[in-house]
């Protein structure tokens, strides 16, 4: 019988075709140098998927806002504002605190698309900026408590049932966001918005709502994974957002969600997140210099598009 | 007639005309502030400043007139910074050649992002944030340390007035011939920006391609149904802005004598430079601006940052004004959304 992926497949089953790739040639690699295969032990993966959560809570949001054909580049400040403001506070307030920070900016940036439609490019990288300032006028003049809580603490770093928490976090955002869009209206709403928002308006979507509420979900993502990364760390520092934005993007893309909106399924993202983090640490096994991993990751980030990613023609 | 086709010229280039308009206002007020304002020293060392983020800004903008984004333009400016920061030493006819090896650097790595948008098909975004990768990585291969060699008279001239330039190349009687007064004080980086824009942009522009890069960003496919050359055109402007990004990495280098492979810097770089391309009046949907308007773009952010020095602001409240000045600047754009009369028109 002969095997058929539907195109709206064929991203996920090459990526994770390609992640096995990458696992026997890291494999290959420490078995002919040291004799082990470190990549193949649970305990290991499980290790290096909690240090991916970060990334894969930041990608999972991103994934709404692009799936509308926008794009959040606040995500660094919003994350680092998120960790910085919650350890400030300190003590039972410190989650919520986070969390109201990233419910501001997601409402934030999303008037400033839906009402005064400007181009999300642009929008959301003048509130990073802006969002920067705020922290360094914040933590310039004097140094406030930047200690993660204790809760922030477990949720990082502990585990639950032998699973490391940050994963059970990654894995009931992931549920939370797979269930809202396929199961729920605003999830529809979202691919039709992203679609075509004229026609998605005329059928009676409120998309000034809906482009709302990704952008808030999304901005909610970086505000959760800024207090995870504050907890791993066991404190916030400035920039400490800057390493998710790029990869969050490529992860998103990987995974088959079309940059311009209204394609793309959120296990694609789950595996591009996969694949990005396991590349990324078979390079470091490798003692790749940073140089050559830059190279790497751009080849394959073109490579893979080049298999799957590619758009329609233009005739007309 | 005349003042009609005036009329029509401003009402249809309001983004452009806004931007000189403030940039004027900033830089005069500027000017009237500084305590040694309007002098020789002080337009040389803004100058100076600008000219990198000057030229990414027009790298920036031919992407964008396509309706896409280019996020590799800082990477390619760190690469030939790196290169050019190798290269720039020896005899005279070594120091050209390895300008034109810089130059051609950051060319071909435009032309290899244009062949991958067009033959591969993939999201000018998306692919220019692998390619942008991949010249950061090459970047870093050339310079793991910052560092540089850079011929030191090179970069004395180039990066003074007109006069210097003059006096250390002994042309001119030293800069003293009667003909070159009137220019001696004009400094020499704000003459090249200029020459580049003249001679390079104004030329592209003018061009069958450069008109295509346009009717590509307002509807690509009536653009294709009147048979323009769209690949040549997209591949033309990708390349276009690999030389300008080139152009901004070349002059770094002679400016700071080295170079620097630096990843923050680049994301800086490409990140300045999209709001500078929309300060200049350059539409993110593509279709209408150009490359002078993004020029003015990246002065009035250089400007802005100028005034810090001379008011006596809290050093740790500059980013945050930056942020709220740029922020304000963008949603100006949003006037457009009160005086659309049919709803739909908001949607694309």
């Amino acid at each position: 019988m002969r095997m058929s992926i539907s195109i709206e497949n064929r991203p996920i089953v090459i990526a994770s075709l390609f992640i096995v790739v990458i696992l026997i040639a890291g494999t290959a690699y420490t078995l002919s140098t040291t004799g082990t295969a470190p990549l193949l032990s649970a305990n290991y993966l499980l290790q290096q998927l909690q240090t991916g959560s970060f990334l894969g809570i930041c990608a999972a949001g991103m994934m709404m806002v692009i799936l509308l054909g926008h794009i959040d580049l606040s995500i660094p400040w919003t994350l680092t504002a998120a960790a910085m403001t919650a350890t400030a506070v300190g003590g039972d307030l410190a989650l919520p605190t986070a969390l109201a920070v990233g419910l501001a900016v997601g409402l934030l940036n999303g008037f400033g698309v839906a009402y005064l439609r400007i181009p999300s490019m642009i929008f959301t990288l003048g509130v990073d900026t802006v969002l920067r300032g705020l922290m360094v006028a914040q933590t310039g003049g004097f140094a406030p408590q930047d200690k993660a809580t204790p809760l922030m603490l477990f949720l990082a770093k502990d585990k639950i049932l032998g699973i490391p928490a940050a994963i059970v976090v990654w894995a009931a955002v992931s549920l939370i966001i797979m269930l809202v869009l396929t199961r729920t209206g605003f999830g529809r709403s979202i691919y039709a918005t992203g679609s075509r928002e004229r026609a998605a308006y005329l059928s009676g979507i409120r998309t000034r709502s809906v482009i709302i509420g990704a952008f808030v979900v999304s901005s909610l993502c970086a505000a959760i994974a800024g207090v995870l990364l504050a907890g791993y760390s066991a404190k916030a520092y400035q920039g400490m957002g800057n390493a998710f934005l790029l990869p969050a993007i490529a992860a998103v893309v990987l995974g088959g969600t079309h940059i311009l909106g209204g394609k793309g399924r959120y296990i694609g993202t789950l595996i591009g997140v996969i694949l990005i983090v396991l590349l990324n640490s078979v390079l470091s096994i490798m003692q790749m210099p940073e140089a050559g991993r830059q190279i790497i990751y751009g080849s394959v980030i073109i490579g893979m598009l080049l298999v799957y990613g590619r758009n329609q023609r233009i005739t007309s | 007639m005349q003042m009609v086709s005036l009329k029509r010229g401003v009402s249809q280039n309001m983004g452009f005309a806004t931007a000189v308009l403030l940039l004027l206002a900033l830089y005069l007020t500027y000017n009237m502030m500084h305590p040694r304002g309007f002098s020789s020293a002080v337009a040389i060392q803004n100058s100076n400043e600008t000219v990198a983020i000057a030229f990414v800004a027009m790298a920036q903008t031919l992407p964008v007139l396509l309706g896409g984004l280019d996020l590799s333009v800082g990477a390619v400016m760190t690469l030939t910074n790196c290169v050019a920061s190798l290269l720039l030493n020896g005899s005279p006819a070594q120091i050209l050649l390895g300008m034109g090896l810089t130059l051609l650097t950051g060319t071909m790595f435009g032309l290899m992002n244009g062949l991958i948008v067009v033959y591969g098909r993939i999201q000018p975004i998306i692919a220019t944030l692998a390619t942008g990768a991949i010249a950061m990585g090459l970047a870093l291969l050339i310079r793991p340390e910052p560092g540089g060699n850079v011929d030191g008279d090179l970069g004395w001239a180039l990066t003074n007035s007109v006069w210097d330039l003059a006096d250390t190349y002994g042309f001119a009687d030293g800069g003293d011939a009667w003909w070159l007064r009137p220019f001696a004080d004009i400094p020499v980086p704000f003459l090249l920006v200029l020459f580049v824009a003249i001679f390079v942009w104004l030329p592209f522009r003018r061009s069958v391609t450069g008109r295509t890069v346009y009717a590509i960003g307002s509807a690509e496919g009536a653009a294709y149904m009147s048979g323009l050359p769209i690949n040549r055109a997209k591949i033309a402007a990708f390349t276009l802005g690999g030389f300008f990004a080139a152009c901004g990495g070349l002059y770094l280098a002679i400016q700071t004598s080295s170079g620097n492979a630096d990843i923050q810097q680049a994301g800086a770089y490409t990140l300045n430079s999209i709001a500078a391309v929309v300060l200049g009046g350059t539409s993110l949907l593509g279709g209408t601006g150009g490359a002078i308007g993004s020029l003015i773009g990246a002065m009035i952010l250089r400007v802005i940052s100028f005034y810090f020095r001379i008011l006596d602001i809290d050093p740790l409240l500059q980013p945050l004004i930056e942020g709220l000045v740029l922020l304000t600047a963008v949603s100006f754009g949003a006037f457009r959304t009160l005086r659309v009369k049919n709803q739909l028109d908001l949607f694309r």
